[in-house]
């Protein structure tokens, strides 16, 4: 029998169930769909994270404060940074281009009718738009001499721009946070979400205006002037590691915790962003990878049940053609086909249902998604090799069945 | 029968199914010889073993022990592969029960054997012509693009008879071919096949009616997995003398 006979034939079985090719085939589509918009999104996540940490510059250290120190017989330092340390690190670490602090605290939000509970409220530095990436839709960003001065500006993100001002200009507008009324001087741009931090919601102020009215002052008193954390540009010219080793030993010493001891403030470079993300990203994506094989094979089992009682129905034209002449390998080769083209009509489907989904959602969602064309070849190769792999089995039992018993078969 | 060439001819040929004490036999040492161009019958009561001649005459199944030497080739020891490859060319199949596929349009039925023909394969035009040919020989021409349900009885088996003879087999086995039809298709199939018969087909057909029998020249008669008698000519041998006067 010549492939193409054998392909017609299929074609003309499979035409002939269309509702039970269909749901046979289910398992292949959403398998194949599955793959294509996993890796889209994972693919996505990947370009989007990577996008930012290069836009951020790879001359950019983070110093963040952990609380690891501290507990009853330990005299505690309060873990963590204070902006005095970020002055030091300023002042006294060679190789440092500028430092950006910021810290936070959750405030209601009131502007008019409008009142927005728990809006985070971040405190920081002139430096801050440049190490972030954030760009100024409308307004300004505020300047040194406000910070020096303590003035009571705001810069909105742009989502909370539009709970409390919705078209009207927010700018030289006041809203209130906490108790305090501060001016808005600018709104941020769209950013989206990174990671799990929505820069869009928040509300960002001079880091003095955080000292000065959203810390309780006793906390301020015995602990300094908390940050979270502190972001260092350094010269592209210094050795990254040997700055890092300065601020370190700096920040040890200003905490008084010994160089063997353990540190409440941890140092990372972009390097590590990258690393750390590649490997999350990586075991993310053969996760998914696994979710997606699993259900390809499930898919497959479905094609070999219904081929079995495809095999088992037919048994008595399975007789017919063997008495006209079929052999072994013809039967095989119908079925084979039967359950190749089932898995790669599935396959085909599949990939256009997976296409189109993951082009959906990127679309409707906050999530990049990329479509990957190395991710369409492997799910509709990995549909093909389940379509005959499933498919030989009950297709070896159609070629070994005996003709007169197919015959006789009611 | 002018051509005296013998298409069948099988020696001492037995049949034993099962293994150890459950073995039946079913052929216990036939030898028959049927002649290019006869009409033979098979007949015999159930469980004399007619099916299973019919099955190995019909290269859909060999012997226990014995030779079949078919149209000069010994096919007795052949594989599955090459057993398929002698059912499409020489031997076309008719049915009690017609055996055609289902929701297949006649002109499709009849090119069914062309699809397995791996030696002389004929293009889809060369097939399709061929088989407007025969059905045309059967009657059908009106009926190419008709589907079995759309077809009687008598047409389904019409259908079955041009699909014996597309290859042109040397041979057409009829298995009880007007066992499901009534009386006057029965007969209609049997004229059909004397005309095919006298046009130098060899046919041998297997039944139990000994009305349809008489169509034929010759009666073969089993018993108990044995040859019982031959009926030639309305005149009766026993099997000892139709043996020596076939050879």
């Amino acid at each position: 029998m010549k492939p193409f006979e054998a392909m017609r034939i299929a074609w003309e079985a499979i035409l002939k169930n269309k509702i039970r090719s269909f749901l046979t085939m289910l398992g292949i589509i959403i398998g194949v769909a599955a793959v294509i918009i996993m890796v889209g999104i994972s693919a996505g996540t990947e370009a989007t994270i990577s996008d930012q940490i290069t836009s951020l510059g790879s001359n950019l250290v983070f110093v963040q404060g952990s609380f690891s120190r501290g507990g009853p017989n330990q005299p505690n330092t309060g873990g963590g940074l204070t902006f005095d340390d970020a002055t030091a690190i300023e002042g006294n670490v060679n190789g440092v281009i500028s430092v950006v602090v910021e810290q936070n605290s959750s405030e209601d939000v009131k502007f008019g009718d409008v009142a927005l509970q728990s809006v985070e409220l971040l405190g920081t530095t002139v430096g801050f738009p440049s190490v972030r990436d954030m760009k100024i839709a409308n307004g300004r960003f505020f300047t040194q001499t406000e910070i020096d001065r303590k003035q009571k500006v705001v810069v909105l993100g742009s989502s909370l721009a539009d709970s409390l001002f919705g078209t009207s200009d927010p700018i030289g507008q006041y809203v209130t946070v906490g108790t305090t009324k501060l001016a808005v001087i600018g709104v941020f741009a769209k950013k989206g979400l990174v990671g799990n931090t929505d820069f869009d919601s928040r509300v960002y102020t001079p880091i003095t205006v955080v000292f000065q009215k959203f810390t309780p002052s006793e906390f301020a008193r015995f602990l300094g002037n908390r940050v979270r954390m502190i972001y260092v540009k350094i010269d592209p010219k210094a050795t990254l590691t040997d700055v890092t080793t300065q601020i370190n030993l700096l920040l040890l010493r200003r905490h008084k915790i010994s160089a063997t001891g353990t540190a409440d403030f941890t140092i990372t470079t972009q390097q590590d962003i990258i690393s750390t993300q590649e490997s999350t990203t990586a075991a993310f994506r053969s996760l998914l990878a696994w979710v997606a094989g699993v259900s390809l094979i499930v898919g497959g089992i479905g094609i070999m049940n219904i081929m079995l009682v495809s095999v088992t129905e037919r048994t008595r034209e399975i007789g017919i053609r063997q008495a006209v002449g079929a052999t072994p390998a013809d039967i095989r080769l119908q079925f084979l086909t039967e359950a190749l083209m089932l898995s790669i009509v599935g396959g085909l489907i599949g990939t256009a249902v997976g296409v189109g989904g993951a082009y959906l959602f990127g679309a409707l969602s906050n999530m990049r998604t990329v479509i990957q064309p190395t991710s369409i070849l492997l799910a509709f190769g990995s549909a093909a090799i389940v379509g005959a792999f499933f498919g030989y089995y009950p297709a070896n039992q159609a070629a070994q069945l005996d003709p007169i018993e197919a015959l006789r078969y009611e | 029968m002018n051509d005296s060439r013998a298409i069948i001819e099988t020696i001492d040929v037995a049949k034993v199914y099962g293994v150890g004490d459950i073995q039946v036999s079913a052929l216990k040492g036939v030898s028959v010889q049927i002649k290019a161009g006869e009409f033979v019958a098979i007949m015999g009561p159930s469980g004399s073993g007619k099916s299973t001649l019919m099955h190995i005459l019909g290269c859909l199944s060999q012997p226990t022990a014995g030779q079949y030497i078919l149209d000069g080739d010994d096919v007795s020891r052949l594989d599955k592969v090459q057993l398929a490859a002698i059912r499409n060319k020489k031997i076309g199949f008719i049915f009690q029960a017609y055996n055609l596929l289902a929701r297949t349009s006649a002109l499709r039925n009849v090119t069914l054997p062309l699809l397995y023909n791996h030696i002389n394969p004929k293009t889809q035009e060369e097939g399709d012509e061929k088989a407007r040919a025969m059905l045309e020989l059967v009657g059908l021409a009106d009926r190419i693009n008709h589907q079995p349900h759309e077809l009687s009885g008598g047409q389904q088996q019409r259908v079955a008879i041009a699909r014996a003879l597309i290859n042109d087999p040397v041979m057409v086995i009829a298995d009880e071919p007007t066992g499901n039809l009534d009386s006057k298709s029965g007969e209609e199939i049997m004229n059909l096949l004397q005309k095919l018969h006298s046009q130098g087909t060899t046919i041998v057909m297997v039944t139990h009616d000994s009305k349809i029998a008489a169509h034929t020249e010759r009666t073969i008669t089993l018993m108990d997995g044995l040859v019982n008698e031959i009926t030639h000519n309305g005149k009766n041998h026993t099997a000892q003398e139709a043996k020596h006067e076939t050879i």
